[in-house]
C-alpha cells in the first residue's frame, strides 16, 4: 500500500517537474530574438531529473534503515522486566503480537497492560517515520526542483547535461556485464580457497577416489574429493557427445551449404534448429525414459552389458543436443570461404566433393576447429542430461558403457539445498566450479581467438 | 613430370578411366550428407514423438462422480461462528479457526465411504480402506472445504466431482500389466474390480485435466498434483528477467556499439561478454548461491534470486544480439541524421533504435525462452524446494516450470508421474513453441514494414 503511495507521489512529483522545466524554457524563448540553447523537453528532463535523484536517494536510505530502526524502536517498548524473561522465540512472538496490536488487526487472549500502550506506539511510530520520510523525500525532491528551475536560462546546454546523465546510465549498464564476471572469479576463487584450507589442492586435483562423506560428526574425516574420476567421466561424455555431434553436424552443415536446393534449405535448417531450442532438462528426460532402456535392451539382444544409465547413454543424447551447434557455426564458416576459391577449383574439373574436400574443407579448417572447440566447452559445461541420464557412479574407469559422474553432477549433489557453507561438503562445489570455469573459459578463448581471426582472413 | 610426355589421347583415357571412381566418391558423399540430415531430422521426430506419446495420455484423468451426503449423524459439528458487533479481526480469526480445526478433526473419510458404497452395486464386498483407494487421497480435504465454505450443506446430498486416485488413473489407462498377481499391484481385487465396475456405469470418466493447471504440487494426492506453483514461480522470474535484462542489455550494447571509445578497455568488455555467454549455466548458479543468496541474504528458493541469476544469464545474449543489430544499420542514416544537426544521443535513440527494435525484440525473446529452460543455476539456489502454495510475490518460496519436470521425473510413483512429467514437458515446450513464434511472426510483420 505504502509502496504505491510513494510510487505515484513520485511520479506526481516528476511530471510536475518536467511540466516546470518545459515551461519555463517555453516562457524564455517566446520574448523577440532570444535563442534558447536547449528545447524544452530538455529542460524538462533535466528538471525531472534533479527532482529524481534526491528523492528515491532518500527512498533508499529510508528502505535500508528502517526495518532496523523499526525492530530497535519495537523492542524498546517491551518493559526491562519482560523483556529480560524472554527468550528469542518469545521475543518474536512478543514482537508479533505488537505488531498485530499496532495494525489495528488485534490480539486474541489477554492484553498485558504495557502491550496496548506499546501497540498504539508503534503505530504512531511508524505513520510518523513514514511521513517524516515522505516529507523528506518530497522536499528534497522539490529542493532539487526549484534549484534546477531557477537555473534555466537562454545559455544553459540542458541537453549536454541530459546526455551525460544519459551516457552515465549507459556505462553503469556495460558494468553489469564486467561485474558479473568478476562476481563469478571473485565467489569461485574466495570459496575454493576455502575449500583448500580444508583438504590439499593436490589431494583434489590428483585424487582418484572420490568419496565425500556427508555426516558433520567426524570433525577430522570430511572424506576423499579427487577430482580424476570426475573429470575422466566428463572427457568421456564430451568425447562421445563430439563422436555423434560432429560428423552429424558438419555434414548437415556441408550438405545444406553445397547441395540443398534453397526451398529444402528454408525448411530443413530451422527444423534442426529446434533441437538447440529444447530446454536441456528435456534432453535429460529423454535419455533417462526412452535412450537409456532402449540402448540396454539392444545391448542385451546382442549380448553386451550397457547400463541404462550410462556414459553412452548421456554423451549420445548430449550429441544430438550439439549437433545444431556445429551445423549452424560450421555453415556461417562455409558461408565466409570466398566464392572464387570453390569456382577455381571447379574450373580445374573437380567434382563437388572433391572441391569441398581438398579446397573448401582446408579453408574452413581453422572456423570448423573454433566451432569444434566452443562445442567442446558446452559439452563440458552441460549439467541437466549428466544428472539424470549418466548414472552418478563417480569411480575411475573407461568402459562407456558403465554408468560414471561428471563435474557438473557432482557440484549439484554437493551444493543442492545446502547453503551454509561451512564444510568441505558444500564448499568442494566451488572448487569443482572453478576447474570447469577455467577449463571452459581456456576453451572459449581459444576458440573465439580462431573464429575471430579465421574471419578476419577472408574479410 | 612424366604427364607430359603423354599424347592428349592418353591423357584424356586417364581421366575417362578415373571418372567413374570419382563419381562414385561423388555420390557417396552426398548419401552420406543426406544421411545425416536425416539422423538430424530424425532424431527431432523422435523426440517429439516420444514426448507427445508418453505426455498426451496425462492429459485426460479420471474423475469419479459421487452423491455424498453430508450426514449429520457422520458430522457432529457446532454452528459456525457468526462475527460479533465489536469482535477484533483476532478474536474473530481465532474463533474461526477453532472451528474449523473441528471440521477438521471430522474423519471426512466416512462421507467419501459412504459415497463409494452407495455408488458400488449392492452386496458388493469391500474393505473401507480398499475402497477407498479408488479416490484420490485429498478428496477428504475437498469435501471439507465444500462444507466450510457452506456450512449449509449439513444433512444435503450433492454430486461431486473428485480425482480418482493415481493408481485407479494407472489402472484404467493400462499403465499396468493388468495379469500381473495380487501381490505386485498397488490396488487390492475388489478395488481393481470395483473399478472396473464404476468404468463401465459411468461413475468413473476421463475428463481433460484442469487440475494440472489449476492445482500445486503434491506429494501425498499424486493424481492432483499441478502445475500451478511453478507457472507462476516461472512467470515471476520471467518477468524480472524482462524488466532487468533488456534495459540493461540494450543500454549496455548501445554504450559499447556507439559511445565507448575504442580502446583496450572495451576490447576486454567485448572479449568478456562473449565469454560470458559461453560460461556454463551451472556456475551462475554457484554465483548465485554465493552472492544473491550467502552475501546479499536474498530469501533461499524464491524467483527473485532465481530472476537475478538467469537476467545475468540472459544479458550476454542480448547484449551480441542487439550489438549485431546496431552494427547493421547503414551507416547514411547515421550520417543523414548527424548532417541535420542531431546530436550523437539523438541519433541513437531517435533514428538508429526504432530501426533495431524487431531485432532486438526477437533477440529479447529467444533469450526469455532460453532463460525460461534453464534448470541448472536454480538446482543450486534451492529452487527445487517441494512448494505447495502460489508464489504470490517474487520473495514467496516457488518451484519453476523445468524444475517441477526435475522433481516429478524423480517421483517413485514411476507409473503414474512419467505421463505426468512427460505432460509438464509439452506445456514448457509449447510455452517456447508459442514464444518463438510470437517472434518470427514479429520480426516478419515489422521488417516488412521498417
Amino acid at each position: 500500500m505504502s509502496t504505491f503511495i510513494v510510487a505515484g507521489l513520485l511520479l506526481v512529483l516528476l511530471g510536475l517537474a518536467y511540466q516546470l522545466g518545459w515551461s519555463k524554457s517555453r516562457a524564455l524563448s517566446t520574448p523577440q530574438g532570444v535563442r534558447v540553447h536547449s528545447r524544452g523537453q530538455y529542460h524538462g528532463a533535466l528538471v525531472a531529473l534533479w527532482t529524481l535523484v534526491p528523492a528515491v536517494l532518500v527512498l533508499g536510505v529510508w528502505a535500508f534503515f528502517s526495518p532496523g530502526v523499526t525492530h530497535w524502536y519495537t523492542v524498546s517498548q517491551i518493559p526491562a522486566d519482560v523483556l529480560a524473561s524472554l527468550d528469542q522465540v518469545g521475543l518474536n512472538q512478543q514482537m508479533q503480537r505488537i505488531r498485530d496490536l499496532a495494525s489495528g488487526f488485534g490480539v486474541t487472549g489477554e492484553l498485558r497492560t504495557f502491550e496496548e500502550a506499546a501497540g498504539q506506539n508503534l503505530a504512531r511510530f511508524q505513520l510518523l517515520s513514514f511521513l517524516i520520510m515522505l516529507a523528506a523525500a518530497a522536499g528534497l525532491g522539490v529542493l532539487g526542483l526549484t534549484f534546477a528551475r531557477r537555473r534555466i536560462n537562454p545559455r544553459l546546454r540542458a541537453r549536454n547535461e541530459v546526455e551525460r546523465a544519459i551516457s552515465w546510465g549507459l556505462i553503469a549498464c556495460s558494468a553489469v556485464a564486467i561485474l558479473t564476471t568478476m562476481g563469478i572469479v571473485a565467489s569461485l576463487v574466495t570459496e575454493a580457497f576455502r575449500f583448500f584450507t580444508y583438504i590439499n589442492p593436490l589431494d583434489f586435483f590428483f585424487g582418484t577416489v572420490w568419496a565425500p562423506k556427508f555426516s558433520s560428526t567426524g570433525a577430522g574425516d570430511a572424506g576423499q574429493y579427487g577430482l580424476l574420476p570426475l573429470l575422466t567421466g566428463t572427457l568421456m561424455i564430451s568425447a562421445i557427445a563430439m563422436l555423434v555431434a560432429v560428423p552429424v553436424g558438419l555434414m548437415t552443415a556441408i550438405y545444406l551449404n553445397q547441395y540443398a536446393h534453397a526451398n529444402l534449405r528454408k525448411v530443413v535448417k530451422p527444423i534442426i534448429e529446434i533441437l538447440a531450442g529444447i530446454p536441456t532438462i528435456v534432453y535429460g528426460f529423454f535419455a533417462l525414459v526412452t535412450v537409456g532402456p532402449f540402448l540396454r535392451d539392444f545391448g542385451n539382444t546382442i549380448g553386451l552389458s550397457i547400463s541404462a544409465t550410462s556414459a553412452l547413454t548421456a554423451g549420445l543424447v548430449m550429441g544430438v543436443m550439439i549437433i545444431p551447434f556445429i551445423s549452424s557455426l560450421s555453415d556461417d564458416i562455409l558461408n565466409q570461404v570466398p566464392r572464387t576459391l570453390r569456382d577455381g577449383a571447379y574450373g580445374l574439373g573437380a567434382t563437388q566433393s572433391e572441391t569441398i574436400r581438398n579446397v573448401l574443407l582446408p579453408a574452413a579448417l581453422p572456423g570448423i576447429v573454433g566451432a569444434f572447440l566452443l562445442a567442446v566447452s558446452r559439452a563440458i559445461g552441460e549439467t541437466m542430461i549428466v544428472v539424470l541420464a549418466a548414472g552418478n557412479a563417480p569411480i575411475l574407469r573407461g568402459n562407456p558403457l558403465e554408468p560414471v559422474s561428471t563435474i557438473t553432477v557432482s557440484i549439484v549433489n554437493q551444493l543442492t539445498g545446502d547453503t551454509d557453507f561451512t564444510g568441505p561438503q558444500s564448499l568442494v562445489a566451488f572448487a569443482l566450479g572453478l576447474t570447469l570455469f577455467i577449463m571452459t573459459l581456456c576453451l572459449n578463448i581459444v576458440a573465439l581467438y580462431i573464429v575471430r581471426r579465421f574471419r578476419e582472413q577472408y574479410e | 613430370m612424366t604427364d607430359t610426355t603423354l599424347s592428349a589421347a592418353e591423357r584424356r583415357k586417364l581421366v575417362r578411366d578415373g571418372l567413374a571412381r570419382r563419381h562414385l566418391n561423388e555420390r557417396l558423399f552426398r548419401t552420406f550428407g543426406i544421411v545425416a540430415i536425416c539422423l538430424a531430422l530424425g532424431f527431432v521426430a523422435l523426440l517429439f514423438t516420444d514426448v507427445l506419446r508418453k505426455g498426451i495420455p496425462a492429459f485426460t484423468q479420471s474423475n469419479l462422480h459421487l452423491e455424498v451426503t453430508f450426514d449429520p449423524e457422520l458430522l457432529k459439528i457446532d454452528a459456525a461462528p457468526v462475527r460479533a458487533a465489536g469482535q477484533s479481526d483476532a478474536d474473530f480469526r481465532s474463533a474461526r479457526l477453532g472451528w474449523e480445526r473441528q471440521v477438521a478433526m471430522l474423519n471426512w473419510n466416512t462421507i467419501i465411504e459412504a459415497g463409494l458404497r452407495d455408488a458400488a452395486p449392492a452386496g458388493f464386498e469391500i474393505e473401507s480402506r480398499q475402497l477407498l483407494t479408488i479416490s484420490e487421497s485429498d478428496a477428504r480435504h475437498r469435501i471439507r472445504q465444500l462444507f466450510v465454505n457452506d456450512p449449509d450443506l449439513l444433512g444435503q446430498t450433492i454430486s461431486v466431482d473428485l480425482l480418482a486416485s493415481a493408481n485407479t488413473d494407472n489402472w484404467i489407462k493400462g499403465n499396468i500389466n493388468r495379469d500381473l498377481g495380487d501381490a505386485q499391484q498397488q490396488l487390492s481385487a475388489p478395488a481393481r474390480a470395483l473399478i472396473d465396475i464404476f468404468e463401465q456405469d459411468g461413475t468413473i470418466t476421463q475428463g481433460f485435466a484442469w487440475s494440472l493447471f489449476t492445482n500445486v504440487d503434491s506429494r501425498s494426492a499424486p493424481a492432483s498434483a499441478g502445475l500451478l506453483g511453478a507457472l507462476m514461480g516461472t512467470f515471476w522470474m520471467m518477468l524480472i528477467v524482462i524488466v532487468l535484462a533488456v534495459p540493461i542489455g540494450v543500454g549496455s550494447a548501445i554504450y559499447l556499439e556507439e559511445f565507448a571509445p575504442k580502446s583496450r578497455l572495451t576490447d576486454l568488455i567485448e572479449v568478456n561478454i562473449n565469454n560470458l555467454a559461453a560460461v556454463p549455466s551451472i556456475v551462475f548458479g554457484l554465483l548465485g548461491a554465493a552472492v544473491f543468496i550467502n552475501w546479499f541474504r536474498l530469501p533461499l528458493s524464491a524467483p527473485l534470486a532465481g530472476g537475478l541469476v538467469l537476467t545475468l544469464m540472459t544479458l550476454p545474449t542480448i547484449i551480441i544480439a542487439t550489438r549485431a543489430a546496431l552494427k547493421g544499420v547503414s551507416p547514411a542514416l547515421r550520417q543523414a541524421a548527424l548532417g541535420m544537426g542531431a546530436s550523437r544521443t539523438q541519433m541513437v535513440f531517435h533514428h538508429v533504435l526504432p530501426v533495431t527494435f524487431p531485432s532486438i525484440l526477437t533477440a529479447t525473446i529467444i533469450g526469455v525462452a532460453q532463460a525460461m529452460g534453464e534448470t541448472a543455476p536454480l538446482l543450486l539456489i534451492g529452487m527445487n524446494a517441494f512448494v505447495a502454495s502460489v508464489p504470490g510475490t517474487p520473495i514467496e518460496q516457488a518451484t519453476a516450470l523445468p524444475v517441477q519436470i526435475y522433481l516429478w521425473q524423480g517421483n517413485e510413483n514411476r507409473n503414474f508421474f512419467e505421463a505426468r512429467t512427460s505432460a509438464a514437458i509439452l506445456v514448457l515446450l509449447g510455452f517456447m513453441i508459442t514464444l518463438n513464434a510470437i517472434a518470427i511472426f514479429l520480426r516478419s510483420r515489422l521488417e516488412k514494414r521498417a
